[in-house]
């Protein structure tokens, strides 16, 4: 009846997971309680929880991954302190088998359910305002996909409590990875976690290319677009090339441990190195699909905050152009040490180094841009900047392991975990931080709060040099990556700067903290009324903060690149126009959570191999997408008059801070006309 | 200056002298400031394993990582300038810098940001080219002597060294004659593991039902650390080994003396020794059955053999 499910599943006798457990129970019933208490269940309900707005999406993911980056992070800490203390006869406080866990859930987490909602959330707040679109091109689609992507998160979460997570690593390779290895219910919910998130993913890409590519305003010519829309677009399609390839990997890992197939396991023709190359296949482009949204934040960051175009524009988006079509002939550099021939990995290694150029490009651009600007320190600058510097040492460190030579003494080594720590901080995670103080106001009315800002970047900023240098050195000398304990007592002092680097990191994410919690008390005080709190380019900024549902009473039509500058200049940035129109929206459904909700049974029955719990979901996941696919009532109209009393009260509060609106005032509504 | 105190710690200078305490705690301060020197300057200290190689694939490879470093500087370093210099000098509050909202492009500065990368990637990419021929792990070492084969093969969590010319086997210990090619066979009798000495340079994966190559070689005697550098389960951390370089007398003697040590690698012996398990100490076997590094590698193939007959 139910599987392999039973009550031993819950590890009892581990104290340091029972109490994981207990604080998540209580935050749990914690937000519950709160809900209930303050009668916020309907509201969540239909505001939220229901919507396909792209605003409140964006909202839902990046809220989820905050909440996964403290999850994450929690596991740093967990690995810091253990290596901090295991060395010699001293086996720390985690056995192996958990901490192999803590780092495999660390690495999932982080790239499935931190970096990717976070971007996926920024895309969906920003992408649309920013090309003059009323909301994505699928608004359906995309309440499925947040929903996947919530409830994959909530499947690892459950791992913790319920049986346990994988103890093969983030990558999962097999045969480690394969049931005569690793038997327990820890692969397969890494598996099903991803898998459904993974679906999520390929679902937002195709969402956005088609977005972006469909529903420009009038006059937004391709190389009229801001560059972040330009790096969502890259990163959609490698999303939607690069996707597949991880759910068919996953697909065929599947088969191995559900059906006793032979695909990578050691005998019987399997291959592991054939899993190998297709998880990297997907896992290459993944690093991109991950860092060209920071790119292009970055981007629209410092030409905001240097009062000034964006140098080499071209030069930018033929730079994210070659990197997002190279990331796809890289993938060997990472297993350079399988015994390949020279040919092959000099081969790898030159178009792994090549990937520098256009990088290299776009530093010197966003350099250039600040080059005869009015430079603003704000904190979405500071992170810009703490990028750039970091970024390149972490650059530089990975044409090194590019060379084949260097990578056989560099792979598998601690040298390789400040790599790719030093890339996907910087140049993932500070541009999401920058893009989240960026847009924030745009989001919710009211900026967040800029001394508790700056002390969160120096705490980052800091304690990143301080926790992953030292893993540089212990990289020279010979250290691996994923040691539980180590004999080499030199190693120590190294552990230990790193961990206090972790304490250093843990006060900027307290000061992310209190900065959010100081930002909505005190937010009479930052309130935005103009809806362009940054005197910013583009067009995102010409709309109220936060925008109405439908975003653009009007359409714009564009004329030049960074649209909304342009119009401040020609004194036409806030005109009322002469008569307002119907407006078509997508009705709310709460069918992209109940598909999210199935999907969660479904997964989690697919772990304790509960067949027909799992059957069941999915044939109820079926009719609901056949049921929601033969409604025809997906789209209601906003009336024109509404349209014109909510734009009124908008022009009312520009004036109110005095800024300069042209048109007529008492203007005819031609509704329908 | 007896009765002085430490300006950093406070206590007497005279107390400190008595314990371990005092080495660990300079050793850190040490260690903190090796760790600044050598992120910056690729420097040299014992304990940096890649930078003090006891051999010439290490030490090649060591010259490649440095000279590709001091290459990208050349880019580096220009950036971490003009990170500073543009901020500060641009900074909104200094009025007195030029201002030029619209100056998005000069065809000169594009031309450079592209063609110097692209130069110093042309380099490395020669240097990439030359050196991974050079350096192959399957390139065997001019030498005049013959080099010394040893097939390894990773366990559960433990390696297997054997010498097939001398027919004898050890567990965790890998002995070998300084200045003399060691010629490598690698494979694994369970999960993907890399077999990596630091001091000598290049690591290679052992695979099940696979054989790769390596060739290394030590240019001084010693003791070097090796070990799986691929995560491989419960035991993973404590599945290293010993390598000795010894003198071709010494290690003649060596031989001699595992040859002694009466034990036999037969396969029912084998058998239990794959099974999981972390040696406590070193094990010597004084004869092999020939061939068994093969039968581990065959033991996946059969398998498949038999399912490819069965089916037709």
């Amino acid at each position: 009846m139910l599987g392999k499910l039973t009550l031993s599943a819950i590890p009892y006798h581990n104290a340091i997971i029972m109490s994981g457990v207990g604080f998540m129970v209580l935050v749990a019933l914690a937000v519950l309680g709160s809900i209930t208490y303050y009668g916020k269940w309907g509201y969540l309900w239909h505001e939220w929880v229901r919507s396909v707005d792209h605003k409140k999406i964006g909202v839902m993911y990046i809220m989820l991954a905050l909440v996964m980056l403290l999850r994450g992070f929690i596991d740093a800490m967990m690995m810091r302190s253990q290596q901090a203390m295991a060395v010699g006869s001293s086996h720390g406080y985690l056995p192996p088998e958990h901490f192999d866990q803590i780092f495999s859930a660390h690495g999932t987490i982080m790239i499935f359910f931190m970096a990717m909602p976070f971007l996926v959330g920024l895309m969906n707040i920003a992408i649309p305002l920013q090309i003059g679109a009323r909301d994505v091109a699928f608004p359906f689609m995309n309440s499925v996909s947040l929903w996947l992507t919530v409830v994959s998160a909530m499947l690892v979460m459950v791992s913790l409590a319920v049986g346990e997570f994988s103890q093969a690593g983030w990558t999962g390779y097999p045969p480690l990875s394969e049931l005569a290895h690793s038997p327990g219910t820890g692969v397969d919910y890494w598996i099903w976690a991803i898998q459904i998130s993974g679906i999520g993913s390929l679902l937002t890409g195709i969402n956005f290319m088609v977005t972006i590519l469909r529903m420009r305003a009038p006059g937004m010519s391709l190389m009229k677009m801001p560059v972040f829309a330009w790096t969502a677009l890259c990163t959609s399609v490698l999303i939607v090339l690069a996707f597949p390839v991880l759910t068919v990997t996953l697909a065929l890992l599947t088969l191995d441990r559900y059906l006793g197939m032979h695909f990578f396991t050691n005998a019987m023709g399997g291959n592991l190195m054939m899993y190998t190359n297709l998880f990297w296949v997907w896992g290459h482009p993944e690093v991109y699909i991950l860092i060209l949204p920071a790119f292009g934040v970055f981007s629209e960051v410092v030409a905001t905050f240097s009062g000034k175009r964006l140098f080499g524009y071209a030069s930018m988006v033929w730079a994210t152009i070659a990197i997002a079509l190279l990331s796809f002939t890289v993938w060997l550099h990472h297993f350079f040490t399988m015994g390949a021939s020279a040919n092959v990995n000099a081969f790898f290694g030159i178009t792994t180094m090549i990937i520098a150029v256009p990088t290299g490009v776009k530093i010197f651009n966003w350099l250039f841009t600040m080059f005869r600007g009015r430079v603003r320190f704000t904190t979405p600058m500071l992170w810009t900047l703490g990028f750039i510097v970091t970024f390149v040492i972490g650059g530089m460190t990975g044409v090194l392991l590019s060379l084949p030579p260097a990578d056989f003494e560099l792979h598998n080594s601690e040298l390789l975990v400040a790599h790719f720590h030093n890339m996907l901080i910087p140049g993932a995670l500070f541009g999401y931080f920058a893009g989240m103080t960026y847009w924030f106001p745009k989001a919710f009315g009211f900026r967040l709060d800029e001394r508790w800002g700056r002390r969160a970047f120096w705490g980052w900023l800091i304690g990143f040099y301080l926790a992953f240098m030292p893993l540089y050195v212990l990289g020279l000398m010979g250290m691996p990556r994923r040691l539980d304990h180590y004999a080499n007592p030199a190693f120590q002092p190294y552990l230990e700067v790193a961990l206090v680097g972790a304490l250093f990191i843990l006060g900027g994410i307290i000061s992310q903290i209190v900065q959010l919690i100081v930002s909505i008390r005190r937010r009479g005080e930052t309130r935005d009324l103009t809806g362009d709190p940054w005197d910013g380019r583009t067009l995102e900024w010409s709309l109220a903060s936060p925008p109405p549902f439908y975003n653009f009473a009007r359409v714009p039509v564009v004329h030049t690149r960074d649209a909304f500058a342009q119009m401040k200049e020609e004194g036409d940035a806030y005109q009322r126009p002469d008569h307002y129109e119907d407006i078509h929206m997508p009705r709310d459904t709460g069918a992209g959570f109940a598909i999210g909700v199935l999907a969660f049974v479904f997964g989690f029955s697919m772990v304790w191999h509960i067949w027909w719990l799992a059957g069941l979901s999915a044939l109820s996941i079926l009719a609901v997408v056949v049921g929601r696919t033969s409604r025809d009532d997906h789209e209601y109209v906003v009336s024109a008059d509404r349209v014109a009393k909510i734009q009124k009260q908008r022009y009312r509060q520009l004036a109110s801070v005095s800024v300069v609106v042209t048109g007529e005032d008492d203007h005819r509504i031609a509704a329908g006309a | 200056m007896g009765k002085r105190k430490h300006p950093m710690t406070g206590t007497r200078l005279a107390r400190t002298d008595t314990g371990a305490r005092t080495r660990r705690r300079v050793y850190r301060i040490g260690a903190l400031s090796t760790l600044a020197a050598t992120t910056l300057l690729g420097g040299c200290t014992p304990n940096m394993a890649l930078l003090d190689p006891a051999g010439p694939i290490g030490a090649h490879e060591k010259t490649v990582l440095l000279t590709a470093f001091g290459l990208m500087l050349l880019v580096v370093v220009p950036v971490f300038v003009m990170t500073a210099v543009f901020a500060w000098r641009y900074r909104a509050s200094n009025k007195k810098a030029a201002y030029r909202p619209k100056w998005d492009f000069a065809w000169k500065i594009d031309a450079v940001v592209w063609l110097v990368p692209a130069i110093i990637v042309t380099a490395l990419g020669v240097l990439s080219w030359k050196t991974t021929h050079e350096l192959s792990p399957y390139r065997a070492l001019a030498g005049s002597k013959k080099p010394i084969q040893v097939e390894a093969i990773a366990m559960d969590w433990k390696w297997l060294f054997i010498y097939p010319k001398r027919h004898i086997a050890t567990v965790n210990q890998l002995v070998f004659p300084a200045n003399r090619d060691i010629s490598f066979k690698l494979t694994s009798a369970t999960v993907m593991t890399s077999f990596f000495i630091p001091r000598l340079g290049t690591q290679i994966y052992a695979m099940a039902g696979m054989r790769t190559k390596l060739h290394l070689l030590a240019d001084k005697t010693g003791t070097f650390v090796g070990r799986n550098f691929q995560l491989s389960g419960r035991g993973y951390s404590d599945m290293r080994f010993k390598a000795v370089a010894t003198t071709p007398a010494k290690f003649h003697h060596w031989v001699q003396k595992v040859r002694q040590s009466g034990q036999a690698l037969t396969l029912g012996k084998l058998k239990t020794l794959e099974k999981p398990s972390i040696p406590k100490s070193v094990i010597h076997y004084a004869s092999v059955k020939p061939h068994l590094f093969q039968r581990v590698i065959d033991q996946f193939r059969t398998a498949q053999t038999a399912r490819t007959k069965s089916n037709t």
